[in-house]
C-alpha cells in the first residue's frame, strides 16, 4: 500500500471496495480510480494501442492519455475521471476500447439554461470571477469538470479560502454551481454544451450566456525523451496532486525532470510523503534525462515499470549517470487550456517568454482569466527554458513518445516532415497526433515545437491544429437524452388508429405517421393479404384510412390567381363544389408534389398534398406569398390534422355510401367524378368527394377528425353486407400503380419533369406557373431523358426489385450502360402477374422492346409497355 | 447560432430554415430571358467569405420570412 497515513481530501473512515482486472482493492471516499489504483500499487493500468506497451497513470485530470479503462459497458474512460463507488468493476484497456452491443442502460436528460455570466472552470480564477458576477444579481453559472470545486487548490493549503468563497457563492439565488460538469463545446453567440456526469447517467446542459468567462486553467506538458512512456513516469503537477489531494505516494524513489520553476515545491511535498528525491534534473542547469530503463522483472512487482533513468549533459558527451527510481516527475511547462476559446473562434499567439500559446483576439463576449489567460504564476512556472525533446544516441526516435494515447513518436513526426509535409494539420493527419480520445491535450504543443525545430521556424509560425468540439468524449446516449425508442420523434396517429390496432393492422412509418400497411387475416403473409385487399377493391368494396394526406386551407380574394401560379394546370375554370388534380413544379421545372385541389366556396379552397410532402408544400407556398407575390391576398393554414378521410373504393362503393346517405343522389349524373357534396350520417357531418387513387369508383368521406372513428365504424357497418375489406398502404400502392398514377418521391426524385412522366396534358399553355420557363431549357426538353414506362417481366412470377438498374444488353460487358431504373414493382391480383413502373431513357420510343435488370448472379428480362395496366379508358373510374 | 427574428426576437437556429441569398431577383418576365440568363437565375448563387445578405424563415415559430446579413466566417448577424 502506498496510501499515506494522513493528509489529502479523502475520508479514511469511509472505505470503498472496488475491483480492477478482477482483483479486489480498497479505496476511500474522495478517491478516483487513478488515485485508488496508485494507492494499491497498481502501476500498469493499460496497454498502448499500437505497440502494446505497458502504461500507467500519467496525469491527474482530463488530459490523461494512458490510464484508459472500461467500466461496465462504458469504454475508453480515463481512470483519472472515474469517481470511485462501491462495487466498481474496472478493466484496463488492452489496446483499443470496444463498444458494447448492449443498449446504453444509463439515463440521460437535457437541460436548457440561460444566464448573464457562465464561468467555466472552478479553480481560483473561476471562483473569483463567479463571486464578482454573483454580486451584481446576474444569473451566474459556474461549472467545473471535477467532483468538487477548487482545481489545483484542492489539497494545496487553500481550504479556508475555498470554504469561504464557495459559501459566498451558495447564498445568491441566481448562482448555479455544477460539478462533474465538463463544458465541451463553445458555439456561436456563446452557446456552451456541458456534459454533467451523474451516478447512473448524465445531463446535457445547453447554456446560452450573455458573457462567458473562461477560467479553464492550464495543462502541464511533458518533456520528451527515449522510453518516456514507462509506468511511473508522470507529470510533476500530477504527482503533487496525488500526494497532497489524495494522500497517495505514487512511488518510493523519485527523480524530477524539469525546465521551469513549478517543480520547486514538488521536492518538499514528496519528501513529506516519505518519497526520497534521488535527483532533480533541470535543463536550465545543463542536464537532461536521456533515457529510462525498466524495473527488473519479477521481484514481486509488475514488470514493465520504471526502474531508473540515465542522465546526461545537454551538450552530449560528458559523463552520464544512472539513477534508480520508480517515479519520474516531468514538467515541460504549461499550456493554457484554450480549446473552448479556439472553438469560439478566439485567436492564439505564441508567447516566447512563457513558451506557450496564449489568447490573442477574443471573440465577442468571451473573457479569459487566470492560467488560461497566460497567468502562470499560480502554477509557479516562473522562469522557463523552452525545451521539448532530448535527443538520444544514434538518432533513434522510435521510443520518444509525443502522443501517448496514439502511440506516436518523434520518429513518426520526422517521417511526416521528410515526405514534404509542412503544415501542422497535415502532420496531425499523417501521424494521428491529437486524434485520440484525449484529443492530444499533452501532445499538441510538443508536436508543434518538434515541427518548428525540424523546419527551423518559430513555434508561433507553425501554429496549432484547429480545436473542435467535443473537448472530452461525449456518449451518444447523452446527446440523445430521452429522445430514444418511442420518444425518438413524435408519432402521429389518425383518429381511426385504435380500430386499426384492434383489427390486427401491420403498420408502416410514413414520415411521422403510423399508417396501416396491410390487414392480415389469420396468419396471412403480406403478399397474400395485399392480393386479397386489391381484389376486394377491384371486385367488391374496400376501405382505406387516407387521413394522413396533407391538407392546406387556402383563403382570400386572390386564391385562384395563387393556385394558377403554383400549379401547372389552371384552376380559374373550377366551379365551387368541384375538385381537380393538380401538379406542382419547382423553379427548375422538376415535379415537386401533387394532390387534389377542392373549390369549397367563394375565395375558399383546400389543397391536399402527399403525406410526406405536407410541411414542405406549405413552406413552399408561404415562401412565394411572402417573398415574391406579396401583392396577393391569400392566407394559408395547415389543416392536415383537422380532417379524417375514409376512402370507400370499388364497384360496390356506391351501395355502401347509399346505405349511409340514403337521401343523397348518387347516380353519376347527380354526383359525378370530381364533385363534392355535403351531407351527414348518424349525426356525423360529412363532406363527400368523388376522388379516386385506385382507378375504381370511389368516394372519399371527410369529417372533422373527432368524428373520424365514428365515421369509420359507420362505414364498416354499412359495408358489412358487401364484405367491405379494409386495406393498407401496400394495396393502395399496387392499385394506383396498375392505373399508372405516380407517387411524388417514388416515381420522381427531383430530376423528373411532367413531360418525363407523360403528363404534358397537365401543363397549361395559357398561364405562367412556377417551373414553366425551365421546361424550355435545352436540357429539360431533351428527347432522350428518362421517361415513365411500364415493365412486364417475361417470367410472370418474377418481381423486379425497386431501384434495379436497367440495361439494353442481357449479357453486356461491365461497365455496361445503364438506361434507367425501376421505381415501383408489385404483384397484381388483377393482372395475375408481376408488373413495374420505371424511368427509362427515351422510354416512350422503346415500347415493346426488351430491357434487362442484372441482379446478383441473374438477369431479369422485361418488356417495355405503356405505364397504364388497367382500365385505360377510365370507364370504371367514371361509372 | 442565435438568429434575430424580427417578430419573435432572438431564437435558436434550429427553429429556422435557410432560404439562401437574398440578392437573387426573380426575372420580371421569365419567358423573355434567354436560356443562359434563366440558368444563372435557377442554378447560380453567391457564396462569399464574409458578409452575406440572406433570407431565413422562422419555420418553428411565426413562419415569417425575413432578411438578415450574416458574416459567413464569424456567424455575426446584423439585421439587413
Amino acid at each position: 500500500m502506498s496510501r499515506l497515513a494522513s493528509g489529502g481530501r479523502i475520508d479514511r473512515t469511509r472505505p470503498i471496495q472496488f475491483s480492477f482486472n478482477g482483483t479486489p482493492y480498497r479505496g476511500y471516499e474522495g478517491d478516483n480510480l487513478a488515485s485508488a489504483l496508485l494507492a494499491n500499487d497498481v502501476r500498469v493500468v493499460a496497454n498502448s494501442v499500437t505497440y502494446g506497451r505497458p502504461r500507467g497513470v500519467f496525469s491527474a485530470g482530463v488530459e490523461e492519455p494512458n490510464a484508459l479503462v472500461q467500466v461496465g459497458n462504458d469504454t475508453m474512460l480515463r481512470a483519472t475521471q472515474v469517481g470511485l463507488v462501491d462495487g466498481l468493476e474496472a478493466i484496463g484497456l488492452n489496446g483499443r476500447g470496444r463498444l458494447s452491443l448492449e443498449p446504453d442502460g444509463h439515463r440521460y436528460d437535457k437541460v436548457y439554461a440561460h444566464c448573464e455570466v457562465l464561468v467555466i472552470g472552478g479553480g481560483r480564477a473561476g471562483i473569483t470571477a463567479a463571486l464578482e458576477a454573483g454580486q451584481t444579481g446576474d444569473r451566474v453559472i459556474l461549472v467545473d469538470e471535477q467532483a468538487e470545486f477548487g482545481g489545483r487548490l484542492l489539497g494545496a493549503g487553500w481550504n479556508d479560502w475555498l470554504e469561504t468563497s464557495l459559501g459566498a457563492l451558495r447564498s445568491p439565488p441566481d448562482v448555479r454551481l455544477l460539478t462533474r460538469a465538463t463544458a465541451f463545446g463553445h458555439y456561436d453567440q456563446n452557446l456552451v454544451l456541458i456534459a454533467q456526469r451523474l451516478p447512473n447517467g448524465g445531463r446535457l446542459w445547453q447554456a446560452r450566456a450573455k458573457r462567458v468567462v473562461l477560467a479553464t486553467g492550464a495543462h502541464e506538458r511533458p518533456l520528451i525523451f527515449a522510453n518516456n512512456d514507462r509506468p511511473g513516469i508522470m507529470l510533476a503537477g500530477a504527482a503533487r496532486a496525488y500526494v497532497n489531494r489524495y494522500g497517495v505516494a505514487p512511488g518510493k524513489r523519485a527523480v524530477i525532470f524539469t525546465n521551469n520553476d513549478s517543480t520547486d515545491a514538488l521536492a518538499g511535498d514528496l519528501k513529506r510523503a516519505g518519497i526520497s528525491v534521488e535527483a532533480i534534473v533541470d535543463v536550465r542547469a545543463g542536464e537532461a534525462v536521456l533515457d529510462t530503463f525498466p524495473s527488473p522483472a519479477g521481484g514481486g512487482g509488475q514488470g514493465g515499470g520504471l526502474g531508473g533513468v540515465t542522465i546526461a549533459p545537454l551538450t552530449g558527451g560528458g559523463s552520464r549517470r544512472e539513477v534508480e527510481c520508480d517515479l519520474l516527475c516531468v514538467s515541460g511547462g504549461f499550456n493554457p487550456t484554450l480549446h473552448l476559446f479556439s472553438q469560439a473562434q478566439g485567436r492564439l499567439r505564441y508567447d516566447q517568454a512563457l513558451a506557450c500559446f496564449v489568447p490573442d483576439a477574443a471573440p465577442p463576449n468571451v473573457e479569459v482569466v487566470g492560467a488560461a489567460a497566460g497567468d502562470l504564476g499560480g502554477r509557479g512556472q516562473g522562469t522557463i527554458m523552452p525545451y521539448w525533446v532530448v535527443p538520444s544516441d544514434g538518432q533513434d526516435w522510435s521510443t520518444h513518445f509525443v502522443d501517448l494515447e496514439r502511440d506516436v513518436t518523434v520518429a513518426d513526426v520526422r517521417r511526416a516532415l521528410s515526405t514534404g509535409m509542412r503544415s501542422v494539420e497535415h502532420v496531425k493527419r499523417f501521424t494521428t497526433i491529437g486524434t485520440g480520445s484525449d484529443q492530444g491535450k499533452t501532445a499538441g504543443i510538443n508536436e508543434t515545437a518538434i515541427i518548428a525545430t525540424q523546419l527551423g521556424q518559430p513555434v508561433g509560425a507553425v501554429g496549432v491544429t484547429t480545436f473542435r468540439p467535443p473537448y472530452v468524449p461525449v456518449s451518444f446516449g447523452l446527446m440523445a437524452g430521452r429522445n430514444r425508442g418511442d420518444l425518438f420523434e413524435p408519432i402521429r396517429l389518425t383518429a381511426m388508429h385504435p380500430w386499426h390496432v384492434a383489427h390486427g393492422a401491420v403498420f408502416e412509418n410514413v414520415g411521422q405517421w403510423k399508417r396501416p400497411w396491410y390487414f392480415p387475416r389469420h396468419d396471412e403473409d403480406i403478399e397474400t393479404a395485399v392480393l386479397r385487399e386489391c381484389r376486394a377493391a377491384r371486385e367488391g368494396v374496400a376501405v382505406m384510412d387516407a387521413s394522413t394526406l396533407g391538407k392546406i386551407d387556402i383563403q382570400g380574394p386572390d386564391a385562384v390567381e395563387f393556385l394558377n401560379r403554383m400549379y401547372t394546370n389552371a384552376f380559374d375554370t373550377l366551379k365551387i363544389g368541384s375538385c381537380r388534380y393538380g401538379l406542382m413544379c419547382k423553379v427548375d421545372g422538376m415535379v415537386f408534389d401533387d394532390g387534389v385541389v377542392m373549390h369549397l366556396g367563394p375565395d375558399h379552397w383546400l389543397a391536399t398534398t402527399t403525406t410526406g410532402g405536407a410541411a414542405a408544400v406549405l413552406e413552399w407556398m408561404e415562401e412565394w406569398l411572402q417573398t415574391e407575390w406579396t401583392d396577393l391576398r391569400v392566407r394559408l393554414t395547415s389543416v392536415t390534422d383537422h380532417w379524417a378521410d375514409v376512402a370507400v373504393v370499388g364497384p360496390r362503393s356506391r351501395d355502401v355510401v347509399r346505405g349511409l346517405f340514403p337521401k343523397l343522389p348518387l347516380d353519376p349524373e347527380s354526383f359525378p367524378f370530381m364533385a363534392i357534396r355535403e351531407s351527414e350520417t348518424a349525426g356525423i357531418p360529412v363532406r363527400l368527394h368523388r376522388i379516386t387513387f385506385s382507378g375504381e369508383l370511389a368516394y372519399e368521406l371527410w369529417t372533422q377528425s373527432w368524428y373520424g372513428l365514428a365515421l369509420w365504424e359507420a362505414v364498416m357497418a354499412a359495408g358489412e353486407p358487401f364484405a367491405i375489406t379494409p386495406y393498407g398502404t401496400e394495396a393502395m400502392h399496387v392499385l394506383r400503380a396498375e392505373k399508372g398514377y405516380i407517387i411524388c418521391g417514388q416515381e420522381t426524385d427531383g430530376t423528373v419533369t411532367p413531360q418525363d412522366l407523360g403528363m404534358s396534358w397537365i401543363l397549361s399553355k395559357k398561364k405562367a406557373f412556377i417551373g414553366r420557363r425551365s421546361h424550355r431549357r435545352r436540357d429539360t426538353a431533351r428527347p432522350d431523358r428518362k421517361q415513365l414506362v411500364g415493365l412486364l417481366p417475361v417470367e410472370r412470377d418474377q418481381l423486379l426489385p425497386e431501384g434495379a438498374q436497367l440495361v439494353v444488353e442481357p449479357d453486356g460487358t461491365i461497365p455496361t450502360k445503364m438506361i434507367g431504373h425501376v421505381t415501383s414493382s408489385y404483384r397484381s391480383a388483377t393482372l395475375d402477374r408481376t408488373f413495374a413502373l420505371a424511368m427509362l431513357q427515351s422510354g416512350r420510343e422503346r415500347l415493346g422492346a426488351m430491357v434487362y435488370a442484372p441482379l446478383n448472379g441473374h438477369v431479369v428480362s422485361a418488356t417495355v409497355t405503356e405505364p397504364i395496366f388497367y382500365d385505360k379508358e377510365n370507364v370504371r373510374r367514371d361509372s | 447560432m442565435l438568429i434575430p427574428c424580427p417578430w419573435c426576437g432572438d431564437r435558436e437556429d434550429i427553429e429556422f430554415k435557410y432560404g439562401g441569398s437574398a440578392d437573387v431577383a426573380y426575372p420580371r418576365d421569365a419567358d423573355a430571358v434567354d436560356d443562359a440568363t434563366w440558368a444563372r437565375f435557377v442554378f447560380f448563387r453567391p457564396n462569399p467569405k464574409g458578409q452575406m445578405t440572406e433570407r431565413w424563415v422562422h419555420t418553428a415559430g411565426c413562419r415569417r420570412w425575413f432578411t438578415l446579413v450574416r458574416d459567413t466566417v464569424t456567424h455575426q448577424i446584423t439585421t439587413a
